[in-house]
C-alpha cells in the first residue's frame, strides 16, 4: 500500500489523535491560567535542565539513564538550589520523566507543575493549591461543580483535610501501624483508601509517616510524621507536597538510605548530589509542591485515561 | 524472566507451570510509594481468569511459547484446522480455544497458531481482514432508529454493522481486534 493512501492503521491513528482535539485545547487554556495565576502573584516562572548528573534518591522513583547522565524525575533539586540563592517564589511547567510508569494515570514522561514559596509551610501551600485551582477554573470559564466518570465534583473551597491515621481508621481493613509493619501500606492506600476519597470536594491527605518522605521537613508538634501532604480528586492523587527539609546533615543520611534500599533491590544506585546538599543550609524556611498537570486536564475533561490528554503516548510513536 | 516493570496487557508469563496472559492490567503508584500492577490473567489453555496484584520486587518466568504462521484449512466437528507454512504440518484447535476468531476465518486466511511446549493452544489473527458480505438489506431510510447504518452478514456468518452502502458481494475490511467495520474494499 502506498504512503497517504487509506491503511486502515494510519486512519484510526488520524482519528484517535483528532478526537483529542476538545482535550488538548483544554490542556492549552489551563497551562495558560497557570501561568497567569502565578505571575500575578509575583512568583517567576525558571527553567531547569532536564538532563543532570544525579536525581534525588528516593528508593521508588527511577530515572531514565540519559549518556552520562539521567533526565530529571523532577525539578525539586535545582528549583531548591535557586530557592537557596535568593529566589523565594518561584515556578515551573516542565516535562519529567520515570523510567517503568505507565497506566491509566501514569506515563513515562509527564508534565509536572512545581512551585517553591519561601516562608511558609505545608499548611500554606494547601490554601495557594486551592486558590490556584478555583482560578484555573474561573480563566477556563467552567462551573465550580462538575461531573468526572459519573461523580459530581465540588471544587469550591475550602476543601477536606484529612490525616494519613483518620483515613486508614475509616477506610482500611488494618490500622496504619500493622499495615507499616507488614510493608502493605503502598497497597492498602491504593485499593482501599484512594477510591474512598476525594469526592465530591477535593482532599488533602496529610501526616505522613516520616519513614516515607525522604526529602520533607518532620513535624514539630506531633511525632513521627513528616509535614507532607497529597491532594486528591475523584480517587485520582493530583499533588506532592511539603514543608521543606534544610538540614544538610539529616537530607545526606536520608538519601544514604534511600540509595542503600536501592542497592539492595538490585536498582541503579545514583551519585549524591552534592551540590544541592551544600546548598541546603541557606535554603529559607519553605515549603514546596509538585502538581500533576496531565491529570489536571484528565479531571477537567472528564477523561479517564492519561492517554486522552496528551498528543502522544509513547505506544503512539 | 520478567519482572513486574515488564507487565503489560498481552504478556505471557508462567505461573505454576501454565501459561498465562494478561488480559487486564492496572497500574498504580500511589504517592512515593513502590509501584503495583493489579492484574487480571487468563489461563491460555482453560481459560480461567485469576486476580493478582504484583509488586516492583515481584519476577516470573517467561512461557515457552511459539508462535507459527500457518493457514487456516476448514473445520470439522467442532475443530479447526490449520496449516504450518514451513513444516505443512497440520494442526487442530478446538472451537472453545478458537472462541470469536471463528467469524473472521476463511479459507487460506494466514494466524499466527500459538504453541505451549509445541501443543497449539490458540491464534492470532491479523489486525485486518477482508471479508465478503453475503446477506445485506436494502437500507430503509428515514429509520432513525437504525442511525446511519444497517446490519449485513458476512461470509463467515458473521454480522454487524455497515454504512448504508455496503451491499451484498461487496468486500470489506473489518478490525479483528473491535469486530467493527474499516472501510470498503476498492
Amino acid at each position: 500500500m502506498s504512503p497517504g493512501s487509506n491503511d486502515p492503521s494510519s486512519l484510526l491513528e488520524r482519528e484517535t489523535l483528532a478526537a483529542k482535539k476538545p482535550n488538548l485545547r483544554l490542556r492549552a487554556g489551563l497551562v495558560q491560567a497557570v501561568r497567569h495565576f502565578f505571575t500575578q502573584r509575583n512568583y517567576l516562572e525558571v527553567e531547569t535542565p532536564y538532563f543532570i548528573p544525579a536525581p534525588a534518591a528516593e528508593l521508588h522513583i527511577d530515572a531514565i539513564r540519559a549518556g552520562e547522565g539521567f533526565l530529571h524525575t523532577s525539578p525539586e533539586l535545582c528549583m531548591k538550589r535557586l530557592l537557596a540563592a535568593g529566589y523565594p517564589k518561584i515556578f515551573q511547567v516542565c516535562k519529567c520523566f520515570r523510567q517503568g510508569e505507565r497506566g491509566s494515570r501514569h506515563l513515562p514522561e509527564f508534565t509536572l507543575l512545581e512551585w517553591y514559596r519561601a516562608e511558609t509551610d505545608y499548611l500554606g501551600l494547601m490554601e495557594e493549591c486551592e486558590e490556584m485551582v478555583v482560578f484555573v477554573l474561573e480563566e477556563l470559564g467552567l462551573p465550580p461543580r462538575l461531573e468526572f466518570q459519573g461523580r459530581t465534583l465540588d471544587l469550591q473551597r475550602p476543601w477536606h483535610r484529612l490525616t494519613v491515621q483518620e483515613a486508614f481508621e475509616r477506610y482500611a481493613s488494618t490500622s496504619l501501624e500493622r499495615a507499616m509493619e507488614s510493608g502493605r501500606f503502598d497497597e492498602i492506600l491504593a485499593f482501599e483508601i484512594e477510591p474512598s476519597i476525594g469526592f465530591p470536594k477535593p482532599l488533602f491527605l496529610y501526616h505522613y509517616p516520616s519513614a516515607l518522605a525522604a526529602l520533607a521537613r518532620l513535624s514539630k508538634d506531633t511525632t513521627g510524621y513528616a509535614e507532607r501532604f497529597e491532594l486528591y480528586v475523584a480517587g485520582v492523587e493530583l499533588a506532592n507536597a511539603f514543608s521543606e527539609l534544610t538540614d544538610p546533615v539529616e537530607q545526606r543520611a536520608r538519601f544514604e538510605k534511600e540509595l542503600a534500599k536501592r542497592k539492595e533491590q538490585g536498582k541503579t544506585v545514583y551519585p549524591m548530589p552534592e551540590k544541592f546538599l551544600r546548598t541546603l543550609p541557606f535554603m529559607p524556611e519553605s515549603a514546596g509542591i509538585a502538581f500533576g498537570v496531565d491529570r489536571l486536564v484528565m479531571l477537567l475533561s472528564n477523561q479517564k485515561e492519561i492517554d486522552s490528554v496528551v498528543s502522544f503516548t509513547p505506544e503512539e510513536l | 524472566m520478567y519482572n513486574a516493570s515488564n507487565l503489560r496487557k498481552g504478556l505471557k508469563i508462567l505461573i505454576d507451570k501454565e501459561p498465562y496472559v494478561v488480559v487486564d492490567f492496572q497500574f498504580t503508584k500511589p504517592g512515593k510509594g513502590q509501584a503495583l500492577y493489579r492484574c487480571k490473567l487468563r489461563n491460555m489453555i482453560n481459560g480461567i481468569m485469576l486476580d493478582r496484584t504484583y509488586r516492583s520486587v515481584d519476577s516470573f518466568e517467561s512461557a515457552n511459547l511459539e508462535q507459527r504462521k500457518m493457514q487456516y484449512l476448514y473445520s470439522q466437528e467442532g475443530h479447526f484446522h490449520f496449516m504450518d507454512l514451513q513444516t505443512y504440518d497440520q494442526s487442530a484447535l478446538s472451537a472453545e480455544q478458537v472462541g470469536d476468531a471463528k467469524n473472521y476465518l476463511i479459507d487460506n486466511l494466514e494466524v499466527d497458531v500459538l504453541l505451549f511446549d509445541g501443543r497449539p493452544i490458540g491464534l492470532t489473527l491479523p489486525n485486518f481482514v477482508d471479508l465478503l458480505v453475503t446477506r445485506a438489506d436494502p437500507w430503509a431510510k428515514g429509520d432513525s432508529v437504525a442511525g446511519d447504518s444497517k446490519p449485513v452478514t458476512l461470509e463467515t456468518g458473521y454480522t454487524l454493522r455497515v454504512p448504508p452502502f455496503i451491499d451484498e458481494g461487496i468486500k470489506i475490511t473489518v478490525d479483528t481486534r473491535t469486530g467493527e467495520y474499516v472501510t470498503r474494499v476498492k
